[in-house]
């Protein structure tokens, strides 16, 4: 049995962990060492970590219900800030990198370009997300209230792994196993529903 | 538009200088493996930068030859650079057929003793809207379409890449419907810009940029340059293309470099030139509009893209 004091603990390391990718593409970017191609390079790898971290975010509620690691659920919260801080820097780069903050174009982008779409609305919905995070945010709203604004998760997670099956040309192996991931994850939630004991009548 | 102008080599030279670099890249490659290698590749450039655009640069060697789409080597665009070390690009035939006087096979070497080599500095535009100046080494395709003497009712000329799983990991995967397939029509396969490239920056054509012949079409979105060709068929009708089989909404069979033909996945209003900082405007036909152009004039290419 894990307790909440074993999963608090583990989360310095996490944080350093989960925020090193970012500062060593930052400082591979700035000395050039990024590639042939490295806007597109550094947008890639922020938008593939962004997409992972969602995804693990739906696995520890899922994760939180096998006995042993019930408190694993301490960690949610800071790795569902650390997507919404991967795909700040992932949009801000396409942006500010990749268009230069051109926004009539990018606009026309976002409206015009189905994957870009998917993508935009899928950081809009994350956006009210992040902004509840605080303890106080779920006192004030209420938790159920707050719970139902956090569903928002399930469409963030399908847009943003449509918005990564669009965009791959051919191979779509991996963008296939994300988006089955994220349904037998979404499957169980249902399942585990319809399954839930009555507690009144 | 300079960048059309071409330095004649004669065959004889070239395969000199071919060796003198073989040469010194083996020894450099001895001293230190790592892209420095590649640095003097070739000590006289001015061979190729007299013949480019103003606005135009080279790019290195190393980004010519460490970023490619090249999907029989892998998806991802290091792939070809990292999985193409076991491709074995000679002896090579080239087998041509369909409406010709006589289908017959040739050697390379004996098209290579036929035709006259040249350098060409040509802008290269990805479908997904980044672009470099590569120099190449090549013929015009005339010259083969000569040898191979096409009848008068070909219209089309359709090429076929090698299939070859065991050497080109990313054969053993169907991402696309091996082996790839490209076309042209025939007056585009006879423009005097359209070449079968066999090298860049003097030496032989790298196994990741299509070893040992691939077809160069420098107003056409990049897929449509075909690498390693070990088919030509001549045709009446407009030929199957892969890209276009895969997704006819999204490739055609023209596939001409457009910045006013958006496609669904990228703005073709504007490119990054590899190496540089902030997007450029797309040139209609990539720049060749003033050779090109008339080819379509009859056509609407909103429709035929």
């Amino acid at each position: 049995m894990f307790s909440t004091r074993n999963f608090n603990r583990s989360k310095p390391v996490l944080f350093i962990l989960i925020l090193f990718p970012s500062l060593l593409w930052a400082y591979q970017f700035v000395t050039g060492n990024l590639g042939v191609n490295p806007i597109e390079k550094l947008m890639d790898e922020l938008g593939l970590m962004a997409l992972r971290l969602i995804i693990i975010t739906l696995m520890i509620t899922t994760l939180s219900n096998i006995r042993p690691l019930k408190s694993i659920v301490v960690l949610r919260r800071m790795i569902g800030l650390f997507a919404f801080y991967y795909v700040c820097l992932h949009f801000s780069t396409y942006i500010v990198l990749d268009h230069f903050l051109d926004m009539q174009f990018i606009i026309q982008d976002i409206i015009k370009r189905p994957f870009i779409t998917f993508g935009f609305i899928s950081f809009l919905f994350l956006i009210p997300l992040a902004s509840t995070s605080t303890n106080n945010m779920i006192k004030r709203l209420g938790f159920k209230l707050w719970k139902k604004i956090h569903y928002l998760i399930y469409p963030v997670a399908i847009l943003a792994s449509m918005h990564f099956y669009v965009l791959v040309r051919a191979d779509k192996t991996e963008p296939v196993i994300y988006m089955g991931i994220i349904i037998l994850l979404l499957l169980h939630r249902i399942f585990k529903r319809l399954t839930r004991p009555q507690l009144v009548q | 538009m300079k960048i059309l102008g071409s330095e004649i080599t004669p065959y004889k030279t070239y395969l000199n200088r071919r060796k003198f670099i073989k040469g010194s890249l083996a020894s450099a490659m001895l001293a230190t493996v790592t892209s420095s290698a590649f640095a003097n590749h070739d000590s006289d450039l001015s061979i190729y930068t007299k013949n480019l655009n103003e606005n135009d640069k080279l790019n290195s060697y190393e980004e010519i030859t460490t970023y490619n789409n090249f999907y029989e080597f892998g998806t991802h665009k290091k792939h070809p650079h990292l999985n193409s070390g076991n491709f074995k690009p000679r002896p090579w035939t080239i087998k041509i057929d369909g409406l010709v006087k006589k289908p017959q096979t040739f050697d390379l070497e004996k098209i290579l003793s036929n035709v006259t080599i040249e350098d060409r500095v040509y802008r290269l535009r990805c479908v997904e809207a980044w672009s470099m100046v590569i120099p190449w080494q090549g013929f015009q395709l005339s010259e083969l379409i000569k040898m191979a003497e096409p009848l008068s009712s070909a219209k089309y000329v359709q090429f076929v890449t090698v299939f070859r799983p065991e050497e080109m990991p990313g054969q053993q995967k169907r991402t696309i419907i091996w082996p790839y397939r490209e076309g042209l029509r025939m007056d585009e396969a006879m423009n005097p810009l359209t070449i079968l490239a066999t090298g860049l920056y003097g030496h032989e054509m790298p196994n990741q940029n299509g070893a040992p012949i691939r077809l160069v079409v420098p107003w056409k979105y990049g897929f449509k340059s075909i690498k390693s060709i070990v088919e030509i068929r001549f045709l009446d009708t407009q030929p199957e293309t892969s890209w276009e089989t895969l997704a006819p909404w999204e490739y055609g069979f023209y596939a001409n470099v457009n910045p006013n033909v958006n496609h669904p996945r990228w703005s073709q209003g504007t490119e990054r030139r590899i190496g540089e900082f902030k997007r450029r405007e797309t040139l209609m036909f990539n720049g060749y509009e003033e050779q090109v152009a008339h080819l379509y004039k009859d056509l609407d290419l909103t429709k035929f893209y």
